[in-house]
């Protein structure tokens, strides 16, 4: 058996019983995100602090002073989070050579646990994108098809997990950045609670929507990892004071009784008739094991878009201002006055894709405007977070596709923003209403592109999300399928 | 014309917490540039604000000291603008829901009351300091200063003079002094004032167009800051012509304000709720704990000093418009046990000494255990109210012990009637013409021949006992 088919969970367990040796796992893992170059997944491989991690954890394991379920892993994390010494660059010029004296209080949490950092994921330019296209670094490729995107943002971190070149990985979602790139990739990933897991130390989009989140090739990964990422963080005053963990251990098989809602509006025009017949079998599959699938209407799903570009841009207009030239990151070398050193720095070190929203969130929030748009999508926010309690007066888990098609083309959606921006419909209400919500793989179209089912919980529910997915997953095998290019790899 | 002048402010007073509002710096002045600052304050990628609950007790004080009403759900608001000093391009504050609203402070100006409305108080983090270096043609960042507690007090435009303006600085420095919650040092930049100004006809319900005016950094300078703007816009609307809405500068060497930008260069601040912050709720216990908290204000004062201590009422109020003042008059009591002497030193040659070396009464720096050991001095007699003045006035500049130092000095009394009539004796034998003088009836010689006895005895002696004693030797 080859060891990159293992699990997270199942390498650990080897870890532990000596089978395998943490240096030796690690070494082959940064082969392996090497040997995947063709795909453009990593922006900064870091080879020489994995190894003496690995050699540490091996030490430790050794003398039998650690047990946490996940220690000796090798993984990878998404560019946006902040590693101390190790670049930090967003996907962008304007960060190309940042390097945090901090790390990311998910990063604390992952080293505490013994896991082994091997790289830095390419990412659209500042989270902003939904094919990592936009990335100074060059567009990632689809291991299923490398003439196709990865889905974006976090189009590294997904792709990674789906080329078998690291155990798991942590992405960030502000509108679909962990889930739709999972549903491209043919992996799993969850998008937690709004406040479930620390932003500090992760490079801020839209800071209301953003959450970090775990990537992988099962529920039961997904579940190990955000029990280690999850939890209240004095550093970030928006992360909740809740009892977190606990959910690998959760992981209980059965849905007999599951509430079940199927969004009708999820599923009307423009939704690929593949995707929807994949994503329907999906339910069936979750009926057949107990639950009860009813279809409603969820009202205010057509304002979700423009709330969430309004919302969005707006803060990262906000957000991105830092960027300036004069204390990190890239810098315009001749300016001839203060403005001009702005003007130049920003119009050199960020991207099209991040300029156009930088623009977009300026406008929204000028003065004479700030009523118009603004205020009226917080209203709107308020009014869509409304219509899901509703939803979950009734239903557990609401089910739907996480996008409209698979992957696209690559270049497909480049030159044509506002198709791209469309093809967040599923997913970023889930963000405007702070929920947690989860997707897996649950088919293929006939060109041979995964297909993934989202899974929306209530607020702090992401037990009930992973518990499904498990679920669903020792009913299915989609998860298990691996790209033909890393069948050519081996 | 008779103009009217119509004066609002917007003061920021730095608050003492010891650590900044959104992380766990410093607030300390001074110290070498960017070593009191940290990866939040800074605004590194990926960093976030933790508020300073601090911060919020010592604004709720200040807003119960001026009558505020306390908003309970508050919330904090990016101001959004791009200059060095603020690194992260936005100013964390608050425009929606700011903490405090709709107070009062009381002033009085030549005997006459009345209430300046307080606006709003919010609060908000202070930016950094640019250095420009004309050597080598380069602007440095000290970044030490990004965010230090700041809260703005708006008034709305209730004064109507530069003298109302002080009486309301005085009032609002006070309570502030008084609650411990600022040190208010408006050389250090700790107490800050823009005034927003403008001049309409005596009578006129409609205000004119108003300039505000930034960078006073003195009671002085505000004074003159103000009398500059209001003749300058007087004299436009002599001339026919308009006043602009603009932000002046003052220049206190040049004694001149200067445009600085016009409403129509005004930013765009780009205001919005921070996400990074979720919204404070201030409860009824809360609130409720501050105010139990809270030292004796200076009303309470006042009421107290005039029946219990017997002070008159000019005394008082110059003695509790300044925290220092009441402090140094409370401690210096309670050793002496005699509020009339030390409330008599502090109006007479302590304001003396303030006024001729130019100082405020924050700077006071000597002890009021020194300064009751002098008054014990006259007390006991060992020193005559003359040297005691001399005395005070070392006490005042280097803090010394007066004990030790009439000892070292020899400025005791001479209380040996013996030698002083010894003295006299010899004053006598050398100023023959003095004497036939008095002896004719001419008073004036009497007081020559004191005058010459203290001298000789080098102002140690009573001058009750001189007096007696010339008296009987010349009888």
């Amino acid at each position: 058996m080859n060891l990159r088919d293992l699990t997270a969970l199942q390498l650990a367990q080897k870890l532990q019983k000596r089978e395998v040796g943490v240096v030796e796992v690690t070494a082959d893992l940064l082969g392996a995100i090497k040997g995947a170059k063709n795909l453009n997944i990593a922006v900064t491989v870091c080879e020489k602090e994995a190894l003496a991690q690995a050699e540490q954890v091996q030490k430790r394991l050794d003398a039998g002073e650690i047990h946490s379920p996940l220690a000796g892993v090798p993984m990878a994390v998404k560019d946006n989070i902040c590693t101390r010494d190790i670049n930090t660059t967003c996907g962008s010029k304007m960060l190309e050579n940042f390097k945090p004296p901090y790390n990311a209080t998910v990063m604390n949490k992952l080293c505490e646990a013994d896991t082994i950092l091997c790289a830095k994921m390419n990412m659209d330019e500042f989270a902003m994108g939904s094919t990592t296209e936009t990335s100074y670094f060059g567009q990632v490729k689809n291991p299923w098809n490398t003439n196709h995107v990865p889905g974006g943002s976090s189009g590294g971190s997904a792709a990674t997990v789906a080329a078998r070149a690291a155990y798991f990985t942590l992405g960030s979602d502000t509108g679909g950045s962990i889930r739709q790139p999972a549903s491209f990739c043919g992996v799993t990933g969850i998008k937690p609670t709004y406040g479930r897991v620390s932003r500090y130390g992760l490079i801020a989009y839209a800071s209301s929507l953003d959450q970090i989140g775990p990537i992988a090739r099962t529920a039961e990964d997904a579940a190990a990892v955000l029990d280690i990422i999850s939890g209240y963080d004095r550093a970030d005053s928006t992360s909740l004071n809740q009892p977190a963990g606990g959910f690998l251990a959760a992981l209980k098989g059965d849905i007999k009784g599951l509430k079940v809602g199927i969004p009708r509006e999820y599923f009307a025009q423009g939704l690929d008739e593949e995707v929807k017949a994949s994503v329907l079998a999906a339910a069936k599959q979750l009926e057949s094991m107990g639950a009860q699938v009813e279809e409603f209407s969820l009202p205010m799903t057509k304002y979700a878009i423009p709330t969430y570009y309004i919302i969005a841009s707006a803060e990262a207009s906000s957000n991105l201002s830092r960027y300036d030239g004069i204390k990190y990151g890239y810098r315009h070398e001749k300016p001839e006055d203060l403005i001009d050193l702005y003007l130049k720095s920003r119009s050199e070190g960020f991207g099209r894709e991040v300029k156009r929203r930088i623009m977009l969130g300026a406008f929204a929030l000028s003065s004479g405007y700030y009523d118009a748009y603004y205020k009226k999508a917080l209203q709107a926010k308020a009014l869509i977070k409304k219509a899901f309690d509703d939803a979950f007066e009734k239903y557990d888990i609401i089910l739907s596709p996480t996008a409209p098609t698979a992957a696209l083309k690559l270049g497909e959606s480049l030159d044509d923003p506002l198709k791209m921006y469309l093809g967040d419909i599923y997913t970023v209400s889930v963000n405007l209403a702070g929920l947690p919500a989860l997707v897996a793989p649950c088919g293929f179209t006939q060109s041979g592109l995964p297909i993934g089912v989202q899974l929306i919980g209530k607020p702090l529910e992401e037990a009930a999300l992973l518990n499904t997915a498990h679920a669903y997953q020792q009913a299915t095998d989609f998860h298990k399928k691996a790209p033909l290019s890393v069948e050519v790899m081996k | 014309m008779n103009y009217e002048v119509v004066i609002g402010l917007e003061v920021h007073v730095e608050l003492a917490t010891a650590s900044k509002i959104f992380c766990g710096c410093t607030t300390a002045f001074g110290g070498a540039p960017n070593t009191h600052c940290c990866p939040v304050c800074t605004g590194m990628p990926g960093t976030l604000p933790v508020l300073n609950r601090k911060v919020v007790e010592f604004t709720i004080a200040a807003g119960l000291a001026t009558d505020c009403n306390i908003t309970r759900n508050c919330k904090f608001d990016r101001k959004n603008y791009f200059y060095p000093d603020l690194p992260k391009a936005y100013q964390v504050s608050q425009l929606y829901f700011p903490i405090c609203r709709d107070g009062d402070v009381e002033i009085e100006t030549d005997g006459v009351k009345k209430k300046v409305h307080i606006h709003e108080i919010h609060m908000e983090e202070d930016a950094g300091k640019l250095i420009h270096d004309p050597w080598e043609d380069t602007t440095l960042v000290d970044y030490n200063r990004c965010g230090v507690p700041l809260i703005e007090i708006v008034s709305d435009p209730d004064m109507r003079s530069a003298n109302e303006v002080m009486a309301y600085l005085q009032a609002l420095k006070a309570r502030l002094e008084y609650l411990g919650v600022s040190d208010c040092k408006m050389q250090e930049g700790s107490m800050r004032a823009d005034i927003n100004l403008s001049v309409r006809p005596m009578g006129a319900t409609e205000l004119g167009t108003r300039t505000e005016m930034k960078n006073m950094n003195s009671f002085k300078a505000i004074g003159r800051a103000i009398e500059f703007e209001a003749k300058r816009q007087i004299e436009l609307l002599e001339d026919s012509k308009k006043v602009t809405q603009q932000t002046r500068r003052w220049d206190d060497n040049k004694g001149v304000s200067m445009a600085m930008r016009s409403k129509e260069n005004a930013q765009d601040y780009r205001y919005f709720p921070e996400p990074d912050l979720t919204p404070i709720y201030i409860s009824q216990e809360w609130i409720d704990e501050i105010l139990a908290a809270q030292p004796e204000m200076p009303k309470a004062k006042r009421a107290r000093y005039i029946s219990e201590l017997g002070l008159p009422e000019y005394d008082t109020d110059i003695i509790t418009g300044s925290k220092h003042l009441a402090d140094l008059f409370e401690k210096t009591t309670v050793l002496t046990g005699q509020p009339k002497e030390v409330s008599n030193w502090i109006m007479g040659e302590m304001m003396k000494l303030l006024n001729e070396n130019e100082k405020q009464p924050e700077d006071i720096d000597f002890s009021p255990e020194n300064f009751a050991k002098l008054i014990q001095l006259v007390e006991k007699g060992t020193i005559n109210r003359n040297t005691a003045k001399k005395v005070f006035a070392e006490v005042f500049l280097q803090n010394i012990n007066p004990e030790q130092y009439v000892k070292d000095k020899g400025l005791q009394m001479i209380s040996d009637e013996g030698a002083v009539r010894s003295t006299i004796e010899k004053v006598l034998a050398d100023n023959p013409q003095s004497v036939s003088d008095f002896q004719a009836g001419k008073q004036k010689a009497f007081g020559f021949l004191v005058g010459q006895a203290m001298k000789e005895l080098r102002g140690k002696a009573d001058p009750a006992m001189i007096n007696a004693l010339i008296k009987e030797l010349l009888q």
